[in-house]
């Protein structure tokens, strides 16, 4: 995906003016939030699984090399094959070599945002083999030329006529705004496409060590037709993914479908573990996972090692205003909302994607219904912490606030600039209890009054108090 | 390529600032693996068979499965061929495993059964099933050589034999029933929750995408 | 005074809003806690808690103002401030310090005696019956930091149940962030904008004549988007209706809008 992050002021307000966007996240408010808190109550254990689920990603991190090894040993045991990849490139690269050995033309993907993450489509394109994405919402934005604007329902920002207009106009089918009707035109033409493919290529949502599996977890049964049907099957995933047993597995999993779209559990949770059995009937002959670093290894140790332990819910999303508010495109690129501000600047660099931490009032709500618990405000502020360090952030800002510390660790000094303010703002207002425009405060006056102060400030108020007090009385008040 | 994978194990132990795992810690992680430890279970999946077996139909009826009773293993053949009438289904792309294969269909002369891979284009298939699991209305099925994937994928219409005596309370009681199995992992485990579906048009939920529009759970009482 | 109990001294922490926009919320927190039997003092070289500062990434001008802080309020046995977020901001000061640092444990200490007024009002001291009376609907709005740091929900509520007259009604969303996030409304104008939109929509939509909360960030911002949109919802801070002390103009608003809804009631 090209990175469009540095334009995220502009894209956000294109967001908010948006009517049909507004429209699509609109349902999202009413949607996830609501099924979560649903699948929540009916869960009592669900909060110890949430501190579970915390401990268990924080041990598989300390042991990261220990599991990946033990992973790589049971799928090569089993007849897959383990391709590492440092970064980008590299996984790009293994996988059209795969495309290449099996003389693929077309190849069905599953839905995998660690593809989005590599530009993977693109560069298959660019090399003779055609990508055919085959759930519903990136059958739907391939169609456009768009790209997922959330992780877990890509084309969430669509609305029913985008739908319709696109399918009639890419599958030459009458116009319907039938939702049934346009899903079993999805239905079979992807079904041709499922059948024709060389090579399916899917991302996993968990590695499992013990077993040498990878497990996909989908609504729509995509995945599986992506993975059973060809000849070969190539799974896409970062190293971080890894855990150590199927219980383990199990663990996040309970934790993921609620904390997701709400449901009790996702349809389909399918587990592969190697290329077809000799007395399968079905199957792929080969089973290839590219394992990809980009950036991972290097957040193990740092103040961004928490962020590993995100198992990919959208949860915090789903309940951030922000995101609410804009959507996932003002982003500007594959990992949006709370977990996209954290993540985004370690794999694109905080030069370009610094807008992200700093578009959050941390509100904390993310943090709060995130399943592994990761301290999403804390993570941001740590990115707010590099800007300044590396005078990222702007010099009149750094400026403003460098005076303000100033003042405030001189209180005598500190009593006199709280007084002016006051004296100045009650001016500005006059008779009225506010003011509508401030010269140096459009930002907040463009949309709002600024309600004056009340009078004088509070400590001069108090002092004066106390001052008549001491005077009236004979004992001295103080701190003994 | 071996160089990458040093550069990216090399990262991740400085970053742990330690070589890799040995002596007593190599040993502990080791144990753990092989002891696979369960995290909490919710209480839901642990009740007595009885409850257990109505908690599995109310969650699998709650995901939009089917459920039809089966008195007896040989009363199959017969609500296969009743469900077939009912529905317009003329041919059954079935499962071989020998369960089926010793019941008398010879009633059941309306629908016949192909015993191969589904193919694009297959209304209805027939497989048998692992295990149930309690806890959401789970259905765990595993590749192999009598029973294809493909069966539990393409066909617009799936119905699966689960006994009574497989349902098992959590997921984990499945993975200790697979482990029983001591065969190690088969290519593929499906866990099954109702039929295909998908929101992705406006966050409707509409079944049927891609997997069977109906799943259909013939529910024998062993 | 023989065998009377030694009332609890309380350090009373402004807050740089309260202190320059509207001290009558201090005076009522004030009143609030001698009523509940506090000794209160009010030190004169507080300023503010480091938020600014903070959230901005300057850590190390944070680490100077909280010192400063830890200082001022040394020997109160509870610092109480009528603000969730800078109370929560001195619960953050156990990180700014390297465990050996001298200040680490200082802060830790503060943390656990610094408290938000409502639920210093609940949960710490208890606030005999309060002779205040109100007449009329009013909503709250629960600011993010008091809830989700602090843990303030129940307790505003229990204290508002003990007003006469006063009739709480829940707005959607009333946990939602209004939008307000400190230099979040400066930086992010429009999607501040958005968010406060939402949020005066819901209070309005309650049909209530008063919104409150216990946090000024979102009160002013509130306020000021309600009078843009000229609404006459009124909007004050919770100890003030607790306090008895309606009668001063609402969050922007003159004694003039004093006299026409005096008038027009």
């Amino acid at each position: 995906m090209q990175i469009h992050s540095p334009e995220f002021k502009q894209r956000a307000g294109d967001a908010l003016h948006n009517a049909p966007l507004q429209r699509a996240l609109g349902n999202l408010r009413e949607g996830f939030p609501v099924k979560r808190a649903a699948a929540v109550a009916r869960m009592p254990e669900f909060e110890q699984l949430r501190n579970e689920g915390r401990d268990l990603k924080n041990h598989i991190l300390a042991n990261l090399d220990f599991y990946l090894e033990q992973f790589e040993e049971k799928v090569s045991a089993q007849g897959g094959k383990v391709h590492w990849a440092r970064d980008a490139e590299e996984a790009r690269r293994a996988i059209l070599d795969i495309c290449r050995n099996a003389n693929a033309k077309t190849v069905t993907k599953g839905k995998s945002m660690v593809s989005e993450e590599i530009n993977l489509n693109d560069y298959l394109e660019a090399n003779g083999v055609t990508p055919v994405e085959t759930d519903l919402g990136e059958y739907i934005l391939q169609l456009r030329g768009d790209h997922p604007s959330h992780i877990i329902a890509p084309a969430i920002h669509l609305n029913l006529d985008d739908v319709s207009n696109i399918f009639a106009e890419k599958h030459g089918t009458p116009y319907t705004d039938d939702p049934a009707a346009l899903m079993q035109e999805a239905r079979e033409m992807l079904r041709r496409q499922f059948v024709a493919a060389d090579v399916g290529i899917t991302g996993a949502n968990f590695l499992v060590a013990e077993t040498g599996s990878t497990i996909i977890v989908t609504n729509e049964g995509n995945g599986d037709l992506t993975q059973t049907l060809p000849r070969v099957h190539v799974v896409i995933s970062t190293i971080e993914k890894v855990v150590p047993t199927l219980e383990d597995m199990t663990l996040f999993l309970r934790l993921l479908a609620r904390s997701a779209t709400g449901q009790e559990f996702t349809v389909y949770n399918t587990l592969s573990s190697g290329p077809r059995r000799p007395e399968d009937q079905d199957g792929p002959e080969e089973f290839h996972v590219v394992l990809l670093d980009n950036g991972r290894s290097e957040m193990i140790g740092s103040d961004f090692q928490e962020m590993l332990r995100c198992i990919r819910c959208s949860a915090c999303m789903n309940h951030c205003p922000v995101y609410g508010a804009i959507g996932g495109h003002a982003y500007g690129w594959v990992y949006p909302g709370p977990m996209g501000a954290v993540l985004t600047p370690k794999l694109i660099g905080v030069d370009q994607a610094g807008h992200l931490p700093n578009a959050s009032t941390f509100c904390g709500k993310c943090e709060s219904v995130c399943p592994v618990k990761i301290p999403l405000p804390k993570l941001m502020r740590h990115w707010r912490e590099r800007e300044f360090e590396r005078h990222l952030s702007p010099a009149g800002f750094r400026f403003g606030l460098g005076v303000w510390a100033w003042f405030a660790r001189r209180p005598a000094l500190y009593r006199w600039v709280n007084r002016s303010s006051s004296w100045f703002l009650r001016g500005m207002a006059g008779k009225k209890g506010r003011i509508r425009s401030l010269p140096l405060g459009k930002g907040w006056t463009a949309w709002r009054d600024m309600p004056a102060p009340q009078g004088s400030t509070f400590m001069d108020q108090w002092k004066q108090q106390q001052g008549q007090r001491q005077s009236s009385a004979s004992t001295t008040k103080g701190k003994s | 390529m071996s160089s990458s994978r040093q550069q990216i194990f090399s990262n991740i132990r400085r970053g742990l600032k330690r070589d890799p795992l040995s002596g007593e810690r190599l040993d502990q992680v080791r144990n753990r693996l092989a002891a696979h430890p369960a995290s909490t279970i919710p209480a839901r999946s642990q009740l007595p068979p009885a409850e257990q077996i109505a908690l599995f139909a109310q969650m699998a009826t709650e995901a939009s499965a089917e459920l039809i009773e089966l008195p007896s293993l040989d009363a199959l053949p017969a609500k296969v061929a009743e469900f077939a009438a009912a529905n317009g289904i003329t041919e059954l792309v079935s499962a071989s495993d020998s369960q089926f294969n010793q019941l008398d269909w010879s009633t059941a002369t309306e629908v016949t059964l192909s015993h191969r891979v589904a193919r694009a284009g297959d209304l209805a298939s027939l497989t048998g099933s692992f295990c149930g699991i309690a806890e959401t209305g789970t259905l765990m099925l595993l590749s192999g050589a009598t029973s294809p994937t493909t069966l539990n994928f393409l066909p617009d219409i799936h119905l699966v034999l689960l006994r009574q005596s497989t349902i098992v309370g959590s997921y984990e009681d499945a993975w200790g029933k697979l482990r029983a199995r001591g065969q190690g992992m088969p290519r593929t485990v499906n866990m099954i929750t109702g039929p295909s579906r998908s929101a992705d048009i406006e966050q409707k939920l509409q079944m049927g995408a891609h997997g069977p529009k109906r799943l259909i759970i013939l529910l024998l009482r062993d | 005074m023989n065998n009377a109990p030694t009332p609890p001294k309380v350090g009373f922490f402004v807050t740089c809003l309260v202190d320059l926009f509207r001290p009558s919320v201090g005076f009522a927190s004030i009143k609030l806690l001698q009523l509940a039997g506090c000794d209160v003092d009010v030190p004169e070289s507080q300023t503010c808690c480091g938020q600014p500062t903070y959230n901005s990434g300057d850590r190390r001008s944070t680490i100077e103002i909280a010192k400063a802080v830890i200082d001022t309020f040394d020997g109160y046995a509870y610092v109480v401030g009528p603000s969730g977020s800078c109370i929560g901001m001195l619960h953050q000061y156990p990180d700014l310090f390297e465990a050996a640092d001298p200040y680490y444990e200082r802060a830790r200490a503060l943390a656990g005696r610094a408290h938000e007024i409502t639920s210093f009002l609940t949960d710490v001291v208890g606030l005999a019956r309060l002779q205040t009376a109100f007449n009329g609907l009013v909503t709250y709005h629960d600011s993010c930091a008091g809830l989700r740091e602090l843990g303030v929900k129940q307790q505003p509520r229990q204290l508002l149940a003990q007003v006469e007259g006063a009739e709480l009604t829940e707005m959607n969303e009333a946990e939602t962030c209004c939008g307000f996030g400190g230099t979040f409304c400066i930086k992010y104008p429009d999607i501040s904008n958005r968010m406060v939109s939402n949020k005066t929509a819901n209070a309005e939509a309650t049909g209530a004549a008063l919104l409150l909360g216990g946090d000024l960030g979102c009160l002013l911002n509130m306020a000021g988007k309600l009078k843009r949109e000229g609404s006459k919802m009124e909007v004050r801070h919770v100890v003030e209706l607790l306090a008895g002390m309606t009668d001063q103009p609402a969050i922007g608003e003159s004694a003039a809008d004093l006299a026409y809804a005096a008038g027009g009631r």
